[in-house]
């Protein structure tokens, strides 16, 4: 096959008006759609990945003519896991469209389209139709699903990397095999960055009966990248995440290019680079900051003046890992930790969106430890290697939801169904027994007590099929569809002092800044002052579902040091590395910043473990003893292993008060001598960190945990098993009827292995509890733990200890903090 | 380390307090305990709102009835009184009666079994079926004390539910929200006892009319409650 056959003429000769050669990539998948296949496209940024996905479609609907005016129905579906994207992506594709004065009709469709539009799309769908997950369930959850996509020719699947690690993928996986259950012929187009095991995001793409797998073309990433350490020339602090002696630099850089992306791991640190780099902003250069929180209007602002070339940086944090196209970005900071490989790698290439070019990066560490994890990734980047996550099992509570959705679109028998959900990759492996209990849990809740059967939401008929109840069962669904829940929302609205009331506020006047989670508002009293939209504010009330704040007189403090935002753990990968730099001394030398010096007085004042061995270090200080561990496996799972280390010192009666963690290690502190304690019993260590922490440890802390509740609400919302609205109500989000602690504890109590519990463990697996990999390292150090008793704190251990106060954990038990803020009374009555 | 070093549960310690000159323990299970009366009050079992949210379409776990009565049942074994009161709420709907299931029925039954059982009628069960037995009225009096659903703002000496308090605590960046007893020297509004019962924090405006003096806050913690004061509390 060659070019002139697949591109006509019409296209051939736009590329030429634009001074381009179809690329063979793009050649390529037209072959492939032209036979019908289904492919994964892995290409690297600027690769013209998103018009390959499109040129099959566009080349078939062009000679196909113009579309009768009743329309022709849907040929064409584009899922993209950003709002913001589907709709830059519609822009992008609409501009050959025009310019090649194709007869097509492109349209995009997101939670904010208007009703009127989103039934019109219905009546008389566009060729194309650029969308969401949300919105596509919806769609194929109608009467009119198997009309509205019944002559539907391709779906293109973009950024697949990012959406397959999540629910919203589990959501679309479950959307795809019922397209493919209405549809058979149709064909998919994955697009995506470079990962680590294509074959996953090639199975997602093809129904699953008998191991099927679409085709591949990868694109190999063009020039090398020009990626290093920003070295600073002098020692970098031992802690802190926000590097303030990297900003001259940074700004430097900034002058130095044409638009700089300025990457960092939190919203936190991304306002407190953006007010760092306007203080030196002598030269008042156009620096924007961009993120997730920030209300939705400026972040349209700073992604215009972005296009357009009005900026010369722009701080940022993960919100815009995502391909959205920005013109013409030169350098990529990113400040911090890089975490992962493939992610640093995917942010990298944002400079530069032309493949040919080398994309040009500087990786700022914070503190020493980034040092070795920044050396780490570089090492890593040379030789290609990529950590993207192992691909999911579908979560059961997005399964909950789809059965009710499927239901709502019209009846069906059961078998057909399961055989169908299994054409799902993260559904392969479903259990009938699983199947069963999910179609059990939407009917009547799924309860061994058979309290609910009059009042199923779907029902089996005489005919043996299933349907949905009535008409307020189907609203319901579509009220509630979605799995996105990670944290309900607070406005922050600026207000301002009363005149009429004094010490009262104005609500509803000021000016909305953005969101915080509401997690992060509860924890803060009336007074409290954080940075946030590049301003210092005072929290002063909770108004509906509304933070308000006032702006603080110049020169406050803020005292609430950070709101956790989107703060990935250290990669397995990139901490195996980082293990391997710290074990290979003749690594060392070639570590910037202090870092070489770093370990060789660790290597003299404790030890330095060999591979494979987990180094624990004891030492006293200031009345209390110490424990230091150092496992290198990320904060969550660090997290975890401190409230489940706390419990076990407890039992041993050492009188543990706290602990902090970070994504290298942990440190406990304690009442009792633990270094004694240990020589008195050899066994010691090896109990505290013993692999059956993961039993009963485990559950007793689970009862408890906020975080696992918090993992419940989620997989409780998601399955429907609470609402987040009901049809006729009008409610803030903030008014949760019935709280999902309480349902916890009762189900918890009553019937342990209830699906929606399962659901919690699965997540708490390998989310914020990330259980799995704490288990995997406490089965690689079993019976390696390297201890040193010391009379004072290492080299290393100062990084941690200096975290204590900054993000310590008291315990998450309740009883702890009421039992402290009664102490507090009784000391200021006796003051 | 063994199993048999295991921190055994701390015992269950009831905080004492008074109330109008009466003697009376708080329960962290949410019941008051007048021990010279031998007098239990609970407050807003809410029975069957599992259920009541089943008929729209939310299936919580059917088992908060039970698990309500069975916290009752060992408060009830606690303390041994010959009087109980149900502070009203009591039922979450007026079908609720109806709804009970045999078992629970029956449970509630053996709790009732031999002591004089007081049904006070709520907002949730204005009307509270004869079949349930017990007494069923619209308040009544404790020596000095009015024990009643709703607590009236111009009343003095009472003892009322209905509100739900829930005081809530921020310290380092943590926050604890819990049940809890609002008690001055008149008057105390008790905690909901259901299981499903949610609440509505302490610092709300609706409290303030009830305690002119301020208040302490007897927030329940797992196994006992810790008496805060007014000014720690924070608004939600």
């Amino acid at each position: 096959m060659t070019t002139p056959d697949l591109l006509p003429a019409r296209f051939r000769d736009w590329f030429a008006s634009r001074g381009w050669a179809p690329r063979r990539h793009q050649i390529e998948l037209l072959e492939k759609a032209r036979d019908g296949r289904s492919t994964l496209l892995v290409a690297p940024t600027g690769a013209g990945k998103t018009l390959a996905g499109f040129l099959p479609s566009l080349v078939e609907l062009a000679q196909a003519g113009p579309s009768p005016l009743t329309g022709r129905g849907l040929h064409t579906l584009y899922i993209s896991p950003l709002k913001a994207l589907a709709i830059d992506v519609a822009r992008n594709v609409e501009t050959p469209v025009r310019e090649m004065e194709l007869p097509i009709r492109i349209e995009s469709r997101t939670g904010d389209t208007p009703p009127a539009k989103r039934k019109r799309q219905v009546d008389r769908p566009p060729d194309i139709l650029m969308t969401t997950p949300e919105q596509l369930a919806l769609m194929l959850a109608s009467p009119s699903a198997s009309e509205l996509f019944g002559g539907l020719k391709r779906i293109v699947l973009d950024e697949l990397h990012a959406l397959v690690t999540s629910k919203r993928g589990d959501l679309l996986s479950l959307d795809l095999a019922r397209l493919w259950a209405l549809v058979p012929g149709l064909s998919s187009t994955g697009l995506s960055a470079t990962v680590r095991e294509p074959n996953a995001l090639r199975r997602y793409l093809v129904p699953q009966r008998s191991g099927a797998i679409a085709d591949l073309l990868v694109v190999e990433g063009g020039a090398e990248p020009d990626i290093r350490m920003l070295d600073l020339g002098h020692e970098l602090p031992l802690a802190g995440h926000l590097g303030p002696t990297a900003m001259p630099a940074i700004y430097e850089l900034i002058r130095e290019h044409k638009t700089t992306l300025v990457f960092t791991n939190t919203r936190f640190q991304a306002e407190y680079t953006f007010q760092e780099l306007w203080r030196l902003n002598d030269d008042v250069l156009p620096i924007a900051i961009h993120h997730g929180s920030l209300d939705v209007e400026q972040r349209r602002r700073v992604e215009a003046a972005m296009t357009a070339g009005k900026l010369k940086a722009v701080v940022c944090t993960a919100t815009l890992d995502l391909g959205i196209d920005w013109g013409d970005v030169d350098l990529v900071v990113n400040v911090g930790a890089p975490k992962g490989a493939s992610r640093i790698m995917q942010r990298i290439g944002r400079a530069n969106h032309r493949m040919d070019e080398p994309s040009k990066a500087y990786l700022a560490p914070t503190n020493r430890f980034e040092i070795l994890e920044c050396q780490a990734a570089l090492d890593a980047i040379s030789v290609a290697a990529q950590d993207t996550p192992d691909p999911r099992t579908g979560a059961l509570d997005v399964l909950a939801q789809h059965v009710l959705g499927r239901a709502c679109a019209g009846p069906f028998a059961l078998e057909e169904f399961y055989e169908e959900i299994r054409q799902a990759a993260p559904y392969a492996e479903l259990t009938w027994e699983d199947f069963e209990a999910v179609i059990d849990f939407v009917a009547t809740g799924g309860y061994s007590l058979r309290a609910y059967e009059r009042f199923a939401k779907i029902l089996r008929g005489p005919d043996g099929l299933w349907r949905v109840r009535d008409g307020r069962v189907a609203q319901q669904y579509r009220m509630n569809v979605g799995t996105i829940t990670e944290a309900t929302m607070l406005k922050v609205r600026l207000s301002r002092s009363s005149q009429s009331k004094p010490g009262g506020l104005v609500p509803r006047r000021g000016r909305i800044l953005g969101e915080v989670e509401e997690g992060f508002v509860e924890a803060m009293s009336p007074g409290d002052t954080f940075i946030f939209a590049g301003e210092i504010l005072r929290f002063e009330a909770i108004h509906e579902d509304e933070a308000l704040v006032t702006r603080t007189t110049a020169g406050t403090d803020p005292k609430i040091p950070a709101y956790a935002g989107a703060k990935f753990p250290l990669s397995t990968f990139l901490a195996e590395r980082v293990r391997g730099i710290l074990a290979e001394p003749a690594e060392w030398p070639r570590l910037p910043m202090g870092a070489g010096d770093w370990l060789e007085q660790q290597r003299r004042r404790s030890l330095i473990p060999e591979p494979g061995e987990m180094l624990v270090e004891t030492f006293p200080r200031q009345r209390r003893h110490y424990l230091v561990a150092f496992p290198f496996e990320g904060r969550l799972a660090h997290q975890t292993l401190g409230m489940l280390l706390t419990r076990r010192l407890e039992r041993a009666r050492l009188r543990p008060l706290g602990f902090v963690a970070n994504d290298y290690g942990i440190a406990a502190w304690c009442m009792g001598d633990i270094a004694a304690e240990a020589e008195r019993d050899p066994g010691l260590l090896d109990a505290l960190f013993g692999q059956d922490m993961l039993g009963d440890d485990l559950e007793e802390w689970l009862a408890e945990s906020a975080m696992m509740k918090r993992t419940f609400r989620d997989c409780a919302v998601i399955a429907g098993l609470i609402e987040r609205n009901h049809p006729g109500e009008r409610k803030t989000r903030r008014q949760v009827t019935v709280s999902t602690d309480l349902v916890y504890d009762v189900l918890r109590r009553h019937e342990p292995d209830h699906i929606l519990l399962r659901a919690a463990r699965a997540d708490a697996a390998t989310g914020l509890l990330d259980v799995k990999r704490l288990g995997a390292m406490l089965a690689r150090i079993k019976g390696r733990i390297r201890h040193k008793a010391l009379d004072r704190v290492s080299p290393l251990a100062i990084s941690l200890i200096l975290e204590i106060g900054r993000e310590s954990v008291i315990g998450e038990a309740a009883d702890e903090i009421l039992a402290e803020a009664e102490a507090m009374l009784l000391e200021e009555a006796l003051a | 380390m063994s199993a048999a070093a295991m921190a055994l549960p701390q015992r269950i310690a009831a905080a004492e307090t008074e109330i109008a000159g009466l003697a009376c323990l708080l329960d962290p299970a949410g019941a008051i305990m007048f021990p010279a009366e031998r007098l239990l009050a609970v407050a807003d079992l809410h029975l069957e709102k599992g259920s009541s949210y089943a008929r729209r379409g939310s299936f919580l776990p059917p088992y908060d009835t039970r698990a309500t009565i069975a916290t009752l049942a060992e408060v009830v074994a606690r303390y041994e009184p010959t009087t109980v009161v149900a502070l009203g709420d009591s039922f979450h709907d007026r079908h609720g009666p109806a709804r009970l299931g045999e078992a629970e029925r029956s449970a509630l039954g053996d709790i009732m079994a031999g002591r004089n059982w007081i049904w006070v009628t709520g907002n949730h069960d204005p009307q509270l079926p004869p079949e349930l037995g017990g007494e069923i009225v619209a308040e009544l009096a404790l020596g000095p004390l009015t024990l009643r659903h709703c607590p009236a703002p111009g009343a003095r000496r009472e003892l009322a539910g209905h509100l739900h308090p829930v005081a809530k605590v921020v310290l380092y960046g943590r926050s604890v929200r819990s049940k809890a007893f609002l008690t001055d020297a008149e008057r105390c509004v008790l905690p909901a006892f259901g299981s499903y019962a949610g609440g509505l924090n302490a610092c709300d405006p609706a409290f303030a009319p009830l305690f002119p003096g301020g208040f302490t806050a007897h927030v329940i913690g797992r196994n006992r409650l810790f008496a805060l004061s007014q000014k720690v509390l924070c608004a939600d």
